[in-house]
């Protein structure tokens, strides 16, 4: 039984879509960088820079993948992202002795969260948007309780991560690069990855089929919170100190989502995958990237990128036959 | 015809329960913060405290009682925070302070709020794009539009008369002294909405459709209309909610940045139900003045500030999951 | 039994959150911040506030209050300029009010200039940094400003863009002498020091004082802040509350309301950002009460409110005419000429009862900021909403 429900699940592709986001995105910004006589933009330089755009929305939404898989949310990705970034700030001090710790701790603290909105959604039965909508708030809370200012640099050994370069390529592309194979891996290559698309199809047959659905809900929010964690490390070392306002300015929580669903990843769970959200993160940075060198008005801009996040959706969604609310 | 049979059979069955667990709980709990905030101001104990608790928790109340039309078929209306910064930025560039133009911004901000309902609802109902991703991209939008009209500061107060709604406050009346405008405001509002969902086939229909809109489909139902309509609502009490938030505290333009947010989480601790087919006003509107209590409260004991934030995440988990255990059902 | 033991979990896993975040809160207050540093600065500014500016004095925007130079033969180019601009956002009116000075300064040197190029990072400290590479990579700019976001973070990324070509940091600055200048103007001890002084001076003996707050956190602010406690603390003024009000009209009022009904009476209200000051008065208008002492900013809401209604007040500045001393301090860099630096510190004038009507327009916007140092520049009143 479980293997004819499931199984049609499995390794289903995500067809041409994300394919055709990326070349899409990319074309624009090559005419648009052409058009305006930027060619620069299209150097390794340029593009590296456009990439590494991609890299802390892109880690977060990886892990934002596997929760919306199994049918969860997490909003509170934003506000870990400030915390990871100022414990590792607070806990590095400077001293490149205490990286380890600092990353440690950051980590340890992503696990903690993310079991906690597992626990919340999967066994106090809370909805998912608000259980991370409210543990957010509390790490906002207590983050901007704890901390007025700015608490201590990241030493400059830790900034490599950010700004060093191996062969030419920015580490933080291949940080981004090893955390979407990761995912990538665990989604279309393993028996866990292929159970999380069961339970987020269909949870009732995937309980039946003797999965404990609640393991892996709970495992998605782990992963989500680490993958914050990971991003909140990455903004650390790119901005040089953990700066309490840095998840929430960033907007990552509603982003994230957004690039994952225009990604082609229901919201419903079940279907979709990182290909889609990293062609999602790459619409996203491209936008950023061909706003600026088409001058477009900030004011402007704001109206133009809610248009393309509702349209890039019902691009696709517009032909379905069921009801989404 | 169809309908009203349905609709019987979503109804919950009778189920054997001791008659004090039927109270909404979001009642008891705030009658509890009120009786807190009561001991520590004497002002509170006298009606016109009361009443001045009630004009500045009236555009909560009423934004979370429109959100609850659209929670309860199972969506989100995110862009309610910049539909009111919109509406108020409009009602200061249309009338320029100028009194008389009054009716005419009054007329284009439920305009302009008809016309982001009426897009919010056809792109999810026609669209097909999840409402939290529709309305995420409106409020982008919607604030976006807000700025680029006023570019960035907008050129005019709200006149007086306009103000009046959220401001003024009627002295000298029999029994309670004080009567603000908003309050009066707020109890029209919510007679329709409560009408509009408790005593019409509309309201009752989209508990079904947030139930199951498969079979609400089958049955007959209008779906896709319902659902339009249930956006619409949420924006027409947005822009009501603008008004008075804009009357109360005149032109900013971040007036309504996080009111989103809060009336989701007032009708959540109110005990409606996220993904659909369960809510009442009561709830929603009790959630409101608990949410505004609690506020209140924390704010009279000196609750440090940025721990405030921690405490409203507490508390919202906290509801869902006495909901979720008291209706048996996912909240 | 089994949806107890879910409970039970949950609770737990509630609690171990709430224990470490609470460990985490603990530990960290154990960090304080270097009060010498606080006190040098303070003096520093407080100085700064009675020193002469150099400089013509009908162009505030053009003076100094430091009279070192900065030779910038070195950066010396032929015109027409390619100007870059990297703002940290236009997400609150004051940046709005600035960032058409810096385009109205624009058009006043039409000639020198072939472009400027802008690019607006959203509050984003992430966005800004690679908004700044790309106009490095980019090669089409001759001169950098950079309004930052976040001063650490955006230090790397401006040492950087220092290597290839002149830099200007205003508004915030970085943490690094690498630009060629930044401007600022005195700084938030001198905002915090005027405001206060003027409630002690003017407050009855035993007064009620309120101190309302914008956020935590905020440096800005902060400063303001410690500024004015230090002030209200030597005076022996011990405030009835510290409120945080996100600048909010609405949370403002009912914060106000709140502690009116509290207390009865209150003397005086500090504000540490003047976007609040007309909801506190309305606060006191609609309970009925004389207005208090109420500090401000030179937004003009607050201005018309105060010459209006005639209560004490008082405006120290955090002047929006910055914007077209940064441009003009990028153009005088690439024609060579020595420029104020390594700061740019420009006066920072406070408005009292004496010289308000020297600000104060009613054809101008609620929240138009008067120290803009516009009138006169091209497209005045209308290019700021005020009425011709």
């Amino acid at each position: 039984m479980s293997g004819i429900t499931l199984s049609t699940r499995r390794f289903r592709p995500q067809g041409l879509l994300p394919a055709a986001l990326i070349v899409g995105a990319a074309l624009t910004y090559a005419v648009v960088s052409l058009a305006t006589a930027q060619s620069a933009q299209l150097s390794w330089a340029g593009i590296a820079g456009l990439l590494q755009r991609m890299v802390a929305l892109g880690i977060t939404a990886c892990g934002q993948t596997l929760v919306l898989l199994v049918g969860s949310i997490d909003l509170s990705v934003a506000n870990l992202i400030s915390v990871s970034a100022v414990i590792a700030a607070h806990v590095m001090n400077g001293r490149p002795d205490a990286i380890a710790l600092g990353i440690a701790a950051a980590i340890a603290i992503g696990v903690i969260v993310g079991l906690a909105n597992g626990l919340i959604v999967s066994k106090l039965k809370v909805s998912p948007l608000i259980a991370t909508l409210g543990i957010g708030l509390v790490l906002q809370g207590v983050l901007s309780a704890a901390y007025d200012d700015l608490p201590g640099s990241v030493p400059a050994s830790f900034r490599v991560l950010a700004y060093g370069h191996v062969l030419g390529i920015p580490l933080a592309l291949l940080l981004l690069a090893a955390v979407v194979a990761l995912a990538g891996f665990v989604l279309s290559r393993t028996v866990i990855g292929f159970r999380l698309y069961g339970v987020g199809g269909d949870a009732r047959t995937a309980r039946l089929a003797g999965i404990r659905t609640d393991r892996f809900v709970i495992g998605a929010h782990i992963a989500a919170s680490v993958t914050a964690a990971v991003s909140g490390l990455y903004l650390a070392s790119w901005l040089g100190a953990g700066t309490p306002w840095v998840g929430r300015d960033g907007g990552y929580d509603l982003d994230s989502v957004a690039v994952v669903v225009i990604g082609g990843t229901l919201l419903s769970g079940g279907r979709g995958g990182v290909a889609g959200t990293i062609a999602g993160v790459f619409v996203f940075a491209t936008i950023d990237a061909v706003f600026n060198m088409l001058q477009i008005d900030p004011f402007l801009g704001q109206i133009l990128r809610g248009l393309i996040v509702i349209s890039s959706v019902a691009a696709y969604t517009f032909r379905g036959k069921a009801h989404v609310a | 015809m169809t309908a009203k049979i349905l609709t019987h059979a979503v109804s919950r069955p009778p189920t054997p329960r001791v008659a004090w667990r039927r109270i909404n709980p979001t009642i008891v709990i705030f009658l509890v913060l009120l009786a807190a905030i009561c001991w520590i101001s004497p002002l509170y104990r006298t009606a016109p405290g009361l009443m001045s608790l009630l004009q500045r928790a009236s555009p909560v109340i009423i934004l979370s009682a429109g959100q609850t039309f659209v929670l309860v078929t199972g969506g989100f209306d995110l862009s309610v925070g910049s539909l009111i910064t919109l509406v108020v930025v409009a009602c200061a560039l249309i009338t320029g302070g100028d009194g008389s133009l009054t009716w005419i911004a009054l007329l284009a901000a439920y305009g302009i709020g008809l016309t982001v309902g009426l897009i919010n609802g056809a792109i999810v109902a026609w669209g097909k794009v999840p409402s939290i991703i529709t309305t995420l991209g409106m409020l982008l939008s919607v604030k976006g539009v807000a700025m680029l009209w006023s570019g960035g500061a907008p050129e005019g107060y709200l006149p007086v008369n306009l103000r009046y709604f959220g401001r003024y406050v009627w002295r000298h009346v029999p029994l309670i002294q004080r009567l603000p405008v908003a309050v009066v405001v707020l109890v029209g509002s919510l007679a329709v909405l409560v009408w509009l969902f408790h005593f019409t086939n509309f309201g009752r229909l989209l508990l079904m459709i947030g139930d199951n809109p498969r079979a609400a489909e089958l049955s007959g139902v209008p779906v896709r209309r319902q659902r339009m309509l249930a956006f619409v609502i949420s924006a027409l009490a947005a822009v009501t909610a603008g008004i008075l938030l804009g009357g109360f505290s005149g032109v900013s333009v971040d007036v309504g940045t996080g009111y989103e947010l809060e009336a989701t989480s007032a009708a959540v601790i109110g005990g409606v139900v996220l993904l659909g087919g369960e809510g009442s006003m009561t709830g929603a509107i009790f959630g409101g003045l608990t949410l505004y209590a609690l506020f209140t409260l924390l704010n009279l004991i000196g609750f440090p500030e940025p721990l405030r934030v921690a405490v409203q995440g507490l508390i919202l988990v906290a509801a869902a999951a006495l909901t979720a255990r008291r209706s048996g059902t996912r909240q | 039994m089994k949806r107890k033991t879910a409970w039970r979990l949950g609770v737990s896993g509630a609690a171990l959150m709430v224990a470490t975040t609470l460990t985490a809160t603990a530990w960290a207050q154990t960090a304080t911040s270097d009060s010498t540093a606080m006190a040098k600065e303070f003096a520093y500014e407080k100085a700064l506030m009675s020193a002469k500016p150099i400089g013509p004095a009908d162009k505030p925007w053009l003076q100094s209050l430091s009279s070192a130079t900065v030779d910038t033969a070195k950066y010396k180019k032929a015109p027409p300029y390619r100007v870059c601009f990297s703002n940290a956002s236009v997400s609150n009116p004051w940046r709005v009010v600035g960032w058409k000075v810096m385009q109205a300064e624009a058009e006043l040197h039409k000639s020198e200039i072939a472009s400027l190029s802008y690019a607006d990072a959203q509050d984003k400290d992430d966005k800004q940094i690679s908004d700044i590479r790309a106009f490095v990579t980019g090669g089409k700019c001759d001169v950098l400003i950079v309004s930052p976001h976040t001063s650490d973070a955006l230090t790397p990324v401006v040492e950087e863009a220092c290597k290839v070509l002149p830099v200007i940091t205003f508004d915030r600055s970085v943490n690094t002498t690498c630009p060629v200048t930044a401007v600022r103007t005195i700084g938030g001890y001198a905002y915090g020091i005027a405001g206060a002084t003027y409630v002690v001076d003017h407050m009855p003996k035993g007064g009620k004082l309120l101190e309302l707050r914008t956020a935590p956190g905020i440096d800005v602010f902060e400063t303001r802040d410690d500024a004015a406690a230090k002030i209200f603390t030597d005076a022996g003024i011990k405030p009835i509350g510290v409120e945080y009000t996100g600048a909010d009209n609405a949370k403002t009022k009912a914060v106000v309301s709140d502690y009116l009904s509290r207390f009865g009476k209150i003397d005086a209200v500090w504000v540490d950002f003047g976007a609040m000051s007309v909801a506190v008065a309305e606060a006191f208008e609609d309970a009925g009460q004389d207005y208090p002492i109420i500090t401000g900013e030179d937004q003009e809401d607050y201005l018309q409110k105060w010459k209006q209604e005639g209560f004490k007040g008082i405006a120290p500045t955090y002047p929006a005419y910055q914007w077209r001393t940064a441009l003009i301090a990028a153009l005088d860099v690439l024609q060579g000429k020595p420029v104020y630096g390594p700061n740019w510190i420009l006066p920072q004038p406070i408005i009292t009862s004496a010289n308000l009507d020297q600000y104060v327009n009613a054809k101008m916007p609620p929240l138009h900021y008067a120290a803009c140092g516009c009138e006169g520049m091209p497209g005045y009143p209308e290019r700021w909403g005020g009425k011709p």
